[in-house]
């Protein structure tokens, strides 16, 4: 065997320990029992029986679980259209900007795009009254948005490496493009919808600069909270907080990346 | 192949030959009738103005290298593509606006376009459950088919864990459980190595055989033509140069093209000096004699032609030949050993290389011609064809 070079091995432990250890120490700091976040006072669970007595943040992580469930649902049946008219629509003229407008959410700042999209609603509810004032409608609507992007890009790269002829075969068997759609296509592609829905729900949960702009009073989803609470000091509380969600979206990784390693098994020969 | 399943073939061939074909019977009316059939893409002709028909049980092999359209042909057939111009007229109904998933036709495709995330059996029952055949109908008659292409006991599998030789039966079980009236087949064997190839040609051909079905082939292999086919259609730049049976194909090539793309030819290019009703005198600079071929040619005297001769009708021969005619001499330039025959490449006195094939007759090394010998080539008149196009 190979001898790993020294090197490597150093580079690689450099890379780990400057991505990792602020996560881990948060962790290890979330089972402190110390009142102060910055001495250590033996282990202790408190902190997390704190945290679910906090009525406002399990509100708030009600409504980011609301709004992320949601938006992930609406841009997985958005940007799989998306995706679908890119991939398939073949050669059509703007079909270099269609594309590149459908992708631009996932370069924009996310200052602009939450600062537009509070235009927006202003200007539409100064207009048809819709949507009156801004809340949990508003954020899942920005969500959807630059989630869809995600969605989009995900899906088309799946089908663009489909065998078209699946579907010729299929159609050729007798299946109507509707029906072949759902029995073929679908089937196909549904491991880069579940990755899709997946990472939209992350980035959902994960959003604290667009849902500030377009959230109104009473409507604070859970990275706002934490945001405004740290304001005040960081509390062991929060580092409880953060923990669990670490943890979510950690398994939300997990089993996208499980999801797309399956389905590059299923289709390579 | 057992010497029974040889048998078996021979046989058939038998039957075959004692009844005349379809194709040669006055007013018989063919199954599959392709009318005018032009197909364009922007300013590119792929199929220029085809008309063409086949008979039913027959099987058809289109032949032609990559882009000569037959396989655009094939798709229009299928309704994947419409052709710009023209009819297709599948057992009396015109085709025209006829979606793919309403034709009586079935495709195997190339990549044999199984559904990776379907069984073997949910794979082959596809066709039948979109019929809304009822459920224990599919069951029986996927067992059957999976039975008849040897992988009743494969149902379970996902094509993932196939060989390329088993997923070439699923797609030919695939496409034959709708028993459609015409399968359709896309370079049907070009996935598998020379050996499985063999062997599948000749189960295709009992299979086509046993259900009755007319098969369209396309393919750029002429060996897989050949063996196949009851009539080969050889394409060209959109066009079908000849259509007739494999040896016809063989042995009478009309074209330059035709003679050169199946199978090797030596071609001499001269001018007719004496063009009789049974006989044609060519002088040829290039053979360096006058060649005589026995059979007649419609053409201006003077005009210049091409004389084609296959490398396994030339003799080799190192003491002068009796005949004087067709008999030209040459040094060997190369051999090549390919076991059960040797290549020879002749090169005559004015520079030019003649290809001759000789089955290897005996063992011994030292009894063969070897690089660098001065032989005599020899032909028979009626081995000949003189080519004018």
């Amino acid at each position: 065997m190979k001898r790993r070079s020294l090197f490597l091995t150093i580079t690689a432990s450099m890379g780990f320990i400057f991505l990792y250890a602020p996560i881990i120490a948060l962790i290890v700091y979330s089972f402190n029992k110390s009142k102060l976040v910055t001495v250590w006072g033996g282990w202790s669970l408190k902190w997390y029986s704190e945290l679910f007595k906090n009525q406002q943040i399990i509100d708030a992580a009600l409504v980011s679980l609301k709004i992320a469930l949601v938006s992930a649902s609406l841009a997985v049946v958005l940007g799989t259209m998306a995706g679908f008219v890119l991939s398939r629509m073949g050669r059509f003229r703007g079909k270099m900007i269609l594309s590149g407008w459908i992708t631009a959410p996932l370069i924009m700042p996310e200052v602009i795009t939450g600062l537009s999209l509070l235009l927006l609603f202003v200007a539409m509810e100064g207009m048809f009254g819709w949507p009156a004032g801004r809340g949990t409608g508003t954020i899942i609507i920005a969500h959807t948005t630059f989630c869809m992007a995600y969605v989009a890009v995900i899906v088309q790269s799946r089908l663009a490496s489909m065998d078209e002829t699946l579907e010729e075969a299929a159609m050729d068997l007798g299946a109507k493009p509707s029906t072949l759609f759902f029995l073929v296509t679908l089937p196909l592609i549904a491991p880069a919808l579940i990755s899709g829905w997946l990472l939209s729900f992350t980035l959902s949960l994960d959003d604290l600069v667009i849902a500030s702009f377009v959230s109104g009073p009473g409507n604070s989803t859970l990275p706002m909270v934490i945001f405004s609470k740290v304001r005040l000091g960081v509390t062991p509380e929060v580092n409880a907080l953060a923990t669990i969600m670490i943890a979510i979206v950690a398994i939300g990784v997990l089993v996208a990346m499980y999801q797309m390693r399956r389905q590059t098994k299923l289709t390579s020969e | 192949m057992t010497s029974s399943q040889l048998n078996e073939l021979s046989t058939s061939t038998v039957a075959n030959v004692a009844e005349v074909p379809l194709w040669k019977q006055d007013g018989a009316e063919p199954f599959l009738k392709i009318e005018n059939v032009t197909k364009m893409f922007g300013e590119f002709t792929a199929v220029d103005n085809i008309s063409l028909d086949i008979y039913k049980n027959e099987l058809f092999c289109l032949l032609g290298g990559s882009g000569s359209g037959k396989s655009t042909l094939l798709r229009i057939l299928a309704g994947f593509e419409s052709a710009s111009s023209g009819r297709i007229i599948i057992d009396g109904v015109d085709m025209a606006g006829i979606q793919p998933w309403k034709r009586p036709v079935n495709m195997m495709f190339q990549s044999y376009a199984l559904f990776p995330h379907l069984s073997v059996a949910d794979n082959v029952a596809f066709g039948l459950r979109r019929e809304g055949v009822a459920r224990g109908e599919v069951k029986q008659r996927v067992a059957q088919m999976l039975d008849m292409v040897q992988l009743g006991a494969l149902g379970k599998r996902k094509p993932n864990q196939l060989s390329g030789g088993q997923r070439q039966r699923v797609a030919l079980a695939r496409s034959l459980i709708k028993r459609p009236k015409l399968l359709l087949l896309d370079e049907p064997l070009g996935a598998l190595d020379k050996k499985l190839r063999e062997e599948t040609q000749f189960e295709l051909i009992n299979i086509q055989e046993e259900l009755g079905v007319t098969f369209v082939v396309v393919t750029h292999d002429q060996e897989e033509a050949m063996t196949l086919a009851t009539r080969i259609g050889v394409m060209n730049n959109g066009v079908i140069v000849q259509t007739a049976e494999p040896h016809v194909v063989y042995e009478y090539p009309n074209s330059r093209f035709v003679a050169e793309f199946v199978g090797s030819v030596n071609l001499f290019e001269g001018k007719v000096v004496e063009d009789l009703p049974d006989s044609v005198r060519i002088r040829s600079k290039e053979a360096g004699v006058e060649l005589f071929v026995n059979h007649g040619i419609s053409c201006a005297p003077n005009q210049t032609v091409h004389m084609a001769i296959r490398p396994e009708k030339i003799k080799i021969s190192r003491n002068k030949p009796e005949q004087t005619e067709n008999c030209i001499q040459g040094i060997i330039e190369d051999i090549a050993y390919m076991g059960s025959l040797s290549v020879f490449k002749v090169r005559l006195a004015n520079g030019k290389d003649v290809r001759v094939t000789q089955p290897n007759f005996v063992r011994d090394m030292g009894a063969r011609f070897t690089w660098h010998e001065q032989v005599y080539l020899s032909w028979d008149m009626d081995s000949s064809v003189v080519l004018t196009s």
